[in-house]
C-alpha cells in the first residue's frame, strides 16, 4: 500500500516533468472534425467538445495541478508554521490572540470561508490559491503551536537556553528541526485534500477557467456531454482520485515509516 | 447542567462577535461603492455631489467602528441588506432556500449513522474476512474519491443508463437518493473503518470478557455492551462531520441542480452578489458554530464520566 502512494506520486512528479515531450498532441489544439471522439488509436482517451486530445490535456493538467498544490500549500505552511512557531515560542498575549485568531478561522466549514474569500477578489485558479492558502494556513499554525509547546519543556531545550543560544538561532537550529518530520506527515496528508479542493472549486467555475486544462475545469465542462460522452468526465475524475490517494497512501505510509524509526527522532536530543 | 450551558454560551460570545466582524469586513471590502449603487438603483445619475450626499445619508463617512455598531444592530434584527441582482432581502433568499440544502445534509448524516453502523459491525464481526479486506480498500478509496465525481458517475449509472432516479433538481424522496448518497459517501466509509478499529479495541476489555464468561450471547454482547462504547469516541466527530456536509453540500447541489443555499453562494459569487454571499457566510457559521454547540452538548449527556463544568 504504501510502495502503491509512492508509485502514483512519482509517476505523477514524472508525468508533470517530462509531460511537453510525452504528449501526443497540443494540450490547446482543436480539432474541430474530431469532436467527442470516444478512445481510440490516434487519441487514446479520446476527444472533447473541441477535439482536443483528452489525454494531452490530462497530462499537462498533472503538472498545474501538482504545482498549484504546492504552491497552496507553501503559502499556506509559510504563514501557518510562522504563527505556530510565534504563538508557542512567545506564549502569553500574543499566543492568545493568535489562537482566537486561529480559532476564528477554523469556526467556518474550510470551503465556505474559500468560497466567500473567492467571492470577494473574483474566481481565477490563482484567486483560489490565495483563498485556500488563508483558510488552510490555520490548521498548520494549531499543529506547529502544538509541536512547539510540547518541545519546549524538553531538557535540550533548556540546555540551548542556559547555553546563551538566542531566539533566531533557537527557532531554526531547535525548533524547526524537531517538528519538521510529523508536519512533512500532515502536509503529505493534507495535499490530496488541497489537490482535491482546488479542482473542486475549478470545477463550480470558481477556479482555472477554460481553456487551461485543468481536471477539474475538464470535469466541469465535460458535465454538459455526460449522456453522450461519457469519457469525457470519467477521464479527469480518475485522475483527481488517483492523485489524491496517491498523496493519502503516501502520508499513512510515513506514518509508519516513523512507527518503525521513531528512534531518529532523539538525534536532535542526543547533540545538545 | 444549566450552569454549564450557560458557561458554553457566554464562551460563544466572543466566537460571534469575530465571525460577525469577519462579515462586516467582508462588505466594507467587497469591490463597488453602495451608493453608487443604490443611486443607480433608484435611476438619480451618480454626480459625484449626489454620491455624496448619499453617502451621508447612508453614514458611510463615519468612523469605521460607528458603522459596525449600526450594522450589528441591523443584524441582530435580522437585515442583512438586499440582493444586488433580485432587490430581494438577502435573509428571505437564504431562508427560502435553507430547508432544501437541511433535508439534503440531514438526509446524508442520516445515512452515515445507519450505514456506517452495519457496515461498521459487520466488519468488526467477521474480523480478518473478505468483508473487513474489502473495508480496508473501501476506506483508502472514499476518503480520496471526490464528491463531484462520484455524483456525476451515480447519475450516468443510475438515471441515465438505468432510469432509476432522476437526473437532477428536488421534489420526491427518488429527487435525494442520488446527491445524499453522493454527500455521505466518503465520510460514511472513513467512519465505518473507524468505528470497527473502535470496536475492536473494545472488545478487548475485561467487562466483555466478563459478559462471555457468564454466558451472554455474542450477538447481545456486540450490541450492548461493546458498540455504546464503541460509538462513544466517535462522538466528537459528528460535528466535524456535519460541517463538511455543510460545504459538501456546495458542490453536490450545483450537480444535482438542488436549490439550497450551497448554489444561491456559488451563483451570487459568479453574478458578484455581494450581499448574498455575505449572508450565505454569516448563516453558515451560525450553524456551523451551533451544531458544535449541540455536539459538546450531547457527548456529556450521554457519557455522564465527562465532567460537564470542565
Amino acid at each position: 500500500m504504501k510502495i502503491l502512494g509512492l508509485i502514483i506520486i512519482s509517476t505523477l512528479l514524472i508525468l508533470s516533468l517530462c509531460g511537453p515531450y510525452l504528449i501526443p498532441h497540443s494540450p490547446l489544439e482543436i480539432n474541430l472534425n474530431r469532436r467527442f471522439e470516444g478512445p481510440n488509436k490516434i487519441y487514446p482517451f479520446g476527444t472533447d467538445h473541441l477535439g482536443r486530445c483528452v489525454l494531452s490535456r490530462l497530462i499537462e493538467g498533472a503538472r498545474r495541478s501538482l504545482s498549484s498544490a504546492l504552491l497552496t500549500q507553501t503559502i499556506a505552511l509559510f504563514i501557518g508554521i510562522s504563527i505556530g512557531l510565534l504563538s508557542g515560542y512567545r506564549g502569553g498575549g500574543v499566543d492568545f490572540l493568535l489562537m482566537r485568531l486561529v480559532d476564528l478561522t477554523l469556526a467556518f466549514p474550510s470551503l465556505i470561508l474559500s468560497l466567500a474569500l473567492i467571492g470577494l477578489i473574483g474566481p481565477g485558479l490563482q484567486n483560489a490559491m490565495i483563498a485556500f492558502a488563508l483558510v488552510h494556513w490555520a490548521i498548520y499554525a494549531r499543529f506547529v503551536r502544538g509541536l512547539v509547546l510540547e518541545i519546549k519543556g524538553k531538557q535540550f531545550i533548556e540546555a540551548a537556553r542556559s547555553l546563551g543560544v538566542g531566539p533566531f538561532r533557537m527557532i531554526t537550529h531547535h525548533y524547526l528541526p524537531n517538528i519538521f518530520s510529523p508536519l512533512l506527515i500532515l502536509t503529505s496528508l493534507d495535499t490530496g485534500r488541497v489537490i482535491f479542493t482546488l479542482s473542486g472549486l475549478s470545477f463550480l467555475g470558481l477556479g482555472a477557467q477554460p481553456p487551461i486544462p485543468d481536471w477539474g475545469a475538464m470535469l466541469n465542462e465535460g458535465r454538459l456531454y455526460l449522456s453522450t460522452s461519457p469519457h469525457l468526465m470519467l477521464f479527469p475524475g480518475l485522475a483527481i482520485f488517483i492523485a489524491v490517494m496517491g498523496f493519502y497512501l503516501l502520508g499513512e505510509g510515513m506514518v509508519e515509516y516513523k512507527k518503525d524509526f521513531s528512534f531518529l527522532g532523539t538525534r536532535s536530543k542526543n547533540k545538545d | 447542567m444549566i450552569s454549564y450551558l450557560s458557561k458554553r454560551f457566554l464562551f460563544l460570545i466572543p466566537l460571534w462577535i469575530g465571525i460577525s466582524i469577519i462579515g462586516f469586513i467582508f462588505i466594507q471590502l467587497s469591490p463597488g461603492d453602495p451608493a453608487e449603487i443604490l443611486l443607480q438603483k433608484e435611476g438619480i445619475e451618480p454626480t459625484p455631489e449626489a454620491i455624496e450626499t448619499m453617502r451621508s445619508k447612508l453614514g458611510l463617512n463615519d468612523p469605521p467602528y460607528i458603522q459596525y455598531i449600526r450594522w450589528l444592530w441591523k443584524l441582530i434584527h435580522m437585515d442583512i441588506g438586499v440582493s444586488y441582482k433580485t432587490g430581494e432581502p438577502v435573509i428571505n433568499e437564504l431562508l427560502n432556500r435553507l430547508p432544501a440544502t437541511l433535508e439534503l445534509t440531514l438526509v446524508s448524516f442520516g445515512f452515515i449513522v445507519i450505514l456506517s453502523l452495519m457496515i461498521g459491525l459487520l466488519s468488526a464481526l467477521n474480523k480478518h474476512g473478505i468483508f473487513d479486506r474489502v473495508g480496508v480498500l473501501m476506506a483508502i478509496m472514499g476518503a480520496s474519491i471526490p464528491s463531484f465525481w462520484l455524483g456525476l458517475i451515480l447519475i450516468y449509472l443510475f438515471s441515465i443508463k438505468l432510469r432509476w432516479f432522476p437526473i437532477m433538481g428536488r421534489g420526491s424522496v427518488y429527487h435525494l437518493v442520488l446527491p445524499a448518497l453522493t454527500l455521505s459517501f466518503g465520510t460514511l466509509i472513513v467512519q465505518a473503518r473507524l468505528l470497527r478499529t473502535s470496536l475492536q479495541e473494545v472488545l478487548r476489555k475485561d467487562f466483555i470478557m466478563t459478559a462471555l464468561a457468564k454466558g451472554v450471547s455474542r450477538k447481545r454482547i456486540l450490541i450492548r455492551h461493546a458498540l455504546p462504547n464503541a460509538v462513544l469516541p466517535l462522538m466528537t466527530n459528528l460535528g466535524l462531520i456535519l460541517g463538511r456536509l455543510l460545504g459538501g453540500a456546495v458542490i453536490v447541489e450545483t450537480i444535482f441542480a438542488w436549490p439550497g443555499i450551497g448554489r444561491l453562494a456559488v451563483e451570487s459569487i459568479l453574478q458578484r452578489d455581494y450581499p448574498v454571499i455575505q449572508g450565505y457566510l454569516l448563516l453558515t457559521a451560525l450553524i456551523f458554530v451551533f451544531i458544535n454547540l449541540c455536539v459538546d452538548v450531547g457527548y456529556r449527556l450521554i457519557d455522564p464520566r465527562i465532567e460537564l463544568d470542565r
